[in-house]
């Protein structure tokens, strides 16, 4: 008997229809919007997965959605649209954006308590939920992951230099002679940076302990300014102007497009985050890498104080049922544990969010085994946070990081001096200050 | 006598009309109204608050020195990625149209680079440009230029205009091959008999008979010049160094898409608007009036 090809697909179809709208009532499904590509994107696919197997009540379904800012951006226009997912993940300078948008969020506390999850801010490291805090202590997003500025260096070139190469120049002073002797042994450039206004200006200040804005680096409420321009900061970008000069530093572009000069050579020395670390390792084919933490001025603190973080939490959007919050409250929580941050942590080179985390990767060996691989998270509690190294939180901070990046490039050309180039950024920043003030 | 076909009825020519004029309604005057609507209004990124303003956006902008600068930076950009990707897909098409072995491999491969996207287009030439392992670059330091596009604003205006140029050849080059193709072979040999060079030729005879198609063209690149960009330049410089690379319709990418300014991103939308509609006209009258067909 033949029966008709059509008969047969239409019967699979419905089958398949059935047997997978049942499974849909057995789960709910819960949206994740991500924006990490890559190596990175299957490891979250991982976490979602272990999520999914570790109960049968909810389905996480993780959803690349391009860079931070095509998730971010994807993300509010679904939510004009009402499309919107469970969970975003936001980077750090979208966090006033995302605070400022009280009926569109579901702060993490709440949804903790709500759920009855058991949650207790305290298990986090504090330089990690200080940034994604409200001025009361209550978490408002949940961090993911979070990294931190460190210095990369060239340990053959400081050989050849005849400088100790286990030994990173602890400040800027130190730095300078090391460059200038790196470049009498043949290197062209002395340093570069990635994320210059994050690593220079941001870091910079927390570092020094020197605000980067007023009202506690606009913790405070959105009538806060930029005060970048101050004496340690300025003193700072001129030394770079100067440096840049005779390339004892040597801009590379914005973001990470300054990474080939480390890798090539050409640079001895290299300042971006520590979730850099496996690319560099990769990248530095033909010469060994040495990690420390950032330089400091001696001059104008006495010690380092703390630096602050990047990278991105999540957050969840208001607009769905009970059921799937209850769904994502759940997932948190398997996030949070040590085993899942340990793992992620030590895959990716991002900072374990958790104590336990951090105790469990200590004992695994994981940094006996990998030098360099805690410096980040020593950098980033090596004292408890003042107001000046708690994070930053300004309104339209993308754009001011525009700003930032545009004056600074116009001072390593030469057009401007340190201080009229900061003066003039902390002046376009004052205005898109301004410009979030009146909309919030 | 009646010498016009009259429908008798009204009903199918304006079924007929139908597709079309919801197409333009739904692509064109649908967003270009939400475009002029948003301009008039301050909101936040998620639309919870909003504010109308009458134009203060436009005021706003037009206050602002670095926006009137940046006008002139876009006046610049395009004729310079105008002449460069015409002239260049002028004398590939000529050539090629001479080509008399193997004429249509050479046509295929200069027809390619179309089907690149401007972002990718803007990737290449980053890394054939980038000062520490571009190969371009490479070139240029062993003549002795120390090529830095991240920090010489002029270098980093010819890197973003050599990506644009290079990205519109290819649609240039097809339609002047298709212009060149037009033109009667028998006109040129004459000239040829009368003892005219290729040179002359070329300039008496074959440039005013493409007039329609450049025209054509210089419209159009134009127009790509002035709208399609922003990939490039976001894949390239991002508007550096210092805003040496911001031409505005970067600006409306950057400050809608990734600052989420959506009131002053829809003003400058409609500024670019403004001019598209002023090319426009400026298109028809002249090709009504000046170019032969």
């Amino acid at each position: 008997m033949r029966i008709p090809i059509k008969l047969t697909t239409a019967v699979a179809t419905a089958a398949i229809t059935l047997s997978s709208s049942v499974s849909a009532l057995a789960a709910t499904e819960i949206q994740w919007w991500h924006a990490m590509g890559g190596k990175l994107g299957e490891k979250v696919e991982e976490i979602a997965a272990g999520f999914n197997a570790s109960q049968s009540d909810y389905v996480i379904k993780a959803v690349y959605k391009g860079n931070y800012t095509e998730t971010m951006t994807s993300a509010i226009a679904a939510f004009r649209s009402n499309q919107h997912p469970h969970i975003v993940q936001v980077f750090e300078v979208g966090t006033a954006t995302m605070m400022a948008a009280k009926g569109a969020i579901y702060p993490v506390h709440e949804l903790m308590s709500d759920m009855g999850e058991s949650f207790d801010p305290k298990d986090y490291l504090a330089a990690v939920t200080g940034y994604y805090s409200d001025t009361e202590g209550n978490m408002l997003s949940m961090p993911f992951n979070s990294s931190t500025p460190i210095l990369y260096y060239n340990k053959d070139a400081f050989s050849a230099a005849g400088l100790d190469p286990s030994h990173a120049p602890a400040t800027w002073p130190e730095l300078e002679a090391a460059a200038k002797a790196i470049q009498a042994a043949g290197y062209t450039c002395g340093f570069t940076t990635g994320w210059q206004s994050w690593v220079h200006l941001e870091n910079f200040s927390a570092w020094h302990n020197v605000p980067f804005g007023s009202k506690s680096n606009g913790f405070g409420g959105t009538d806060t300014v930029f005060t970048f321009n101050g004496g340690p900061q300025a003193y700072h970008i001129s030394k770079m102007a100067e440096w840049q000069k005779s390339k004892i530093f040597d801009y590379g572009g914005r973001r990470s497009d300054s990474a080939p000069k480390f890798y090539s050579g050409e640079c001895a020395m290299y300042m971006n985050s520590s979730a850099a670390r496996a690319g560099v390792l990769a990248n530095a084919a033909n010469f060994e890498v040495g990690m420390g933490m950032l330089p400091y001025w001696p001059d104008l603190a006495a010690e380092p104080q703390n630096s602050i973080i990047g990278g991105a939490t999540l957050w969840v959007l208001r607009g769905h049922d009970q059921a799937e919050y209850k769904g994502a409250a759940k997932f948190f929580s398997y996030l949070s544990s040590a085993e899942v941050q340990a793992d992620w942590h030590q895959f990716t080179g991002y900072l374990p969010i958790t104590h336990a985390a951090f105790e469990l990767t200590k004992e695994q060996g994981y940094y006996d085994a990998n030098p360099g691989a805690d410096i980040a998270i020593m950098q980033m509690t090596l004292k408890a946070p003042t107001e000046n190294s708690k994070g930053l939180r300004f309104g339209n901070f993308v754009q001011v990081r525009d700003v930032i990046n545009d004056e600074l490039e116009a001072i390593w050309n030469g057009d401007k001096d340190a201080q009229t180039g900061l003066n003039d950024a902390v002046a376009r920043g004052n205005e898109l200050l301004r410009k979030f003030e009146k909309i919030n | 006598m009646q010498k016009r076909v009259l429908f008798g009825h009204k009903a199918l020519p304006i079924l007929l009309l139908v597709p079309q004029l919801a197409i333009t309604l739904v692509f064109f005057i649908w967003p270009a109204g939400q475009a002029l609507f948003t301009s008039l209004f301050v909101e936040d990124a998620f639309g919870l608050s909003r504010e109308f303003v009458w134009f203060e956006n436009f005021t706003e902008l037009f206050a602002d020195a670095r926006y009137r600068a940046s006008f002139v930076r876009t006046i610049l950009f395009s004729a310079a990625t105008t002449l460069l990707s015409m002239g260049v897909s002028l004398l590939f098409a000529t050539m090629a149209n001479r080509v008399l072995r193997g004429g249509l491999f050479y046509k295929t491969f200069l027809i390619w680079p179309y089907a690149v996207a401007p972002a990718i287009a803007g990737l290449l030439w980053f890394f054939l440009f980038n000062p520490s392992i571009g190969s371009a670059a490479y070139v240029l330091k062993s003549l002795g230029y120390d090529w830095n596009h991240t920090l010489s604003g002029g270098d980093a205006m010819i890197l973003v205009i050599i990506a644009s140029a290079w990205k519109q050849v290819s649609y240039n080059f097809l339609f002047f091959l298709a212009g060149l193709q037009f033109i009667p072979r028998s006109l040129v040999e004459a000239a040829a008999i009368d003892g005219a060079g290729p040179i002359r030729r070329f300039w008496t005879i074959v440039f005013p008979l493409l007039s329609p198609t450049t025209f054509f063209l210089l419209v159009v690149n134009v127009v790509f010049a002035f709208f399609e960009t922003f990939g490039i330049v976001h894949a390239t410089t991002q508007g550096g160094p210092a805003g040496a690379t911001e031409i505005l319709v970067y600006k409306v990418f950057n400050d809608g898409f990734i600052g989420l300014d959506l009131g002053s991103s829809a003003a400058q939308s409609v500024i670019l608007m403004g001019i598209v509609a002023v090319l426009t006209v400026i298109q028809f009258r002249y090709i009504e009036r000046k170019v032969e067909y």
